[in-house]
């Protein structure tokens, strides 16, 4: 899928990219104190679904994992068709009147987040949706901010940030934008 | 040979049917219906990838448990279902189907799921609309004519999946009227496409097509046999209303032969899973026991039905 050389690309990244592990730290320090203890956390997949595992397994509390796929609220559907591997979205607990925290890897032009919101509400009303991103690269096109924001990132417009799991450990990568609709 | 249901991208159109469908489609298609079935378990049982889209179920010949689950699938995509019962409207005035369809386009359509008595219908529809450059509007055949019923076929593979998880090692055994059937057409394409090891079909001489065994299908005439060491049984409805002249000596009669009953049951293997496309005849082509037991996976059938039409509709609706 990459075929640009790695060098051509990371040129493109002004300030470079941060570590994804410290990105977390940071994140984890930002939420810690800040969350509501009895919050559910919701990943998007995938990348935001790894994280809210991570975030879930050193935050305190104990907090509830669930996973969301927004392939079915996607606004680039009538353009893009639907992706062609779609997960199964699971809230494995009540949404109606409970404090939310969204979680995704990478927050860019806000439109997942706007589908996740959508599809959160078809699922009940919840009392409050924070957001939390492991890395902001700004670029947005909706109203949109996170709440909680591990770090900061500027990108050139034509390569997407990607999340990477290794052995349970993080790692950031940047890549060509794909046909794929973008996150 | 080139295939209409597909672009020249080699995407899905429309669906027509699932002979020379490639697997790497049928497989998108049973991987997509998986997160549609837990749509239905909500409170809301809709999503929003239809909005603004009209669908025709255009049945010219009549089944509402068919229609329903179309209409379901249609409406849980939030798109506009319009349900025509065509044998009794304008064809009745004497429009032809191609005058029908251009006035439903003309309409702003944007799906047409169609069932007709005639096998090949769909096609044709299909073929006119690529004529009249109408490449947005899709084609999803209902069951025509003894051709094909795909969506029939691919909520089965489905049902197949869900509980053997894979087609591989399975021997899957279909029983009674296959000469009418386009569900037990559908299905031995889709079998054969994806990979199971044995595809059987029993039944009396008289109701298994002649050609059957080019499909790729073993014949049996009789249960016992038939039914040894079967992971899975498809039974089919006996469709009296199909029959011209005397292929049965009676109801009766089959049933005491082909009719699946605990007894006959037992030859399968310990874990199979009974199948039946619906409305079935209890005591015809199978006893009410079997039908209502722990083998039986019909009315798991029904729910799959809806989550692979909401599979094949957001898969060509989109852009």
């Amino acid at each position: 899928m990459t075929n640009a050389k790695p060098t051509d690309v990371r040129a493109k990244v002004p300030e470079g990219l941060p570590d994804a592990e410290r990105a977390l730290a940071a994140l984890v320090e930002k939420m810690r104190g800040a969350v509501a203890l009895d919050a559910k956390l919701i990943g998007i997949y995938s990348g935001g679904a790894w994280l809210a595992e991570r975030l879930a397994a050193i935050l305190p509390g104990n907090l509830p994992v669930g996973f969301i796929d927004v392939s079915f609220y996607r606004d680039d559907y009538g353009q893009k068709g639907l992706r062609t591997k779609v997960e199964t979205t699971t809230l494995p607990f009540e949404v109606e009147g409970s404090r939310i925290v969204l979680v995704d890897d990478v927050l860019y032009t806000g439109r997942s987040v706007r589908a996740a919101i959508n599809e959160i509400f078809d699922y009940g009303r919840p009392e409050k949706i924070e957001l939390a991103v492991l890395v902001d690269r700004g670029g947005r096109e909706l109203p949109i901010e996170a709440t909680y924001v591990g770090a900061r990132v500027s990108v050139a417009r034509e390569l997407s940030v990607v999340l990477n799991r290794e052995a349970d450990r993080f790692q950031l990568s940047v890549e060509p934008v794909t046909s794929e609709p973008r996150a | 040979m080139h295939n209409p249901q597909l672009n020249a991208g080699g995407e899905l159109q429309h669906l027509l049917t699932l002979e020379g469908m490639p697997a790497a489609i049928v497989e998108r298609i049973l991987d997509t219906a998986v997160p549609f079935v837990s749509i239905a378990e909500r409170d809301v049982k809709k999503v929003p990838l239809l909005r603004g889209k009209t669908v025709f179920n255009l049945f010219f010949e009549n089944s509402t448990r068919t229609r329903t689950t179309f209409e379901i699938a249609a409406k849980r995509l939030s798109a506009d279902v319009i349900n025509l019962n065509v044998g009794v409207s304008s064809t009745s005035k004497g429009e032809t189907l191609l005058d029908t369809i251009d006035n439903l386009v003309a309409m702003n359509a944007d799906m047409f799921v169609v069932r007709h008595a005639q096998s090949g219908a769909p096609h044709l529809i299909a073929q006119h609309l690529s004529a009249r450059q109408r490449e947005h509007v899709h084609v999803i055949n209902a069951g025509d004519g003894r051709h094909a019923h795909p969506t029939q076929g691919l909520l089965d593979l489905f049902t197949i999946r869900h509980y053997k998880r894979e087609f591989r090692n399975l021997t899957v055994a279909i029983v009674g009227d296959v000469l009418h059937s386009r569900v037990a057409r559908s299905l031995i394409h889709g079998l054969t496409t994806m990979g199971a090891a044995e595809v059987r079909a029993i039944g009396p001489q008289t109701l298994l097509p002649t050609a059957v065994e080019k499909m790729g299908v073993r014949v049996y005439h009789d249960m016992k046999s038939g039914l040894a060491g079967c992971d899975v049984i498809v039974m089919l409805r006996l469709q009296t209303e199909r029959m011209k002249g005397s292929l049965l000596p009676s109801a009766g009669e089959f049933f005491k032969h082909y009719g699946l009953t605990a007894d006959k049951l037992a030859s399968a293997r310990p874990d199979a899973i009974v199948m039946h496309p619906g409305p079935m005849n209890r005591g015809v082509e199978i006893d009410s026991a079997v039908a209502d037991g722990k083998h039986s996976v019909i009315l798991p059938q029904v729910t799959f039905g809806i989550a692979v039409r909401m599979a094949v509709m957001s898969i060509l609706g989109g852009g």
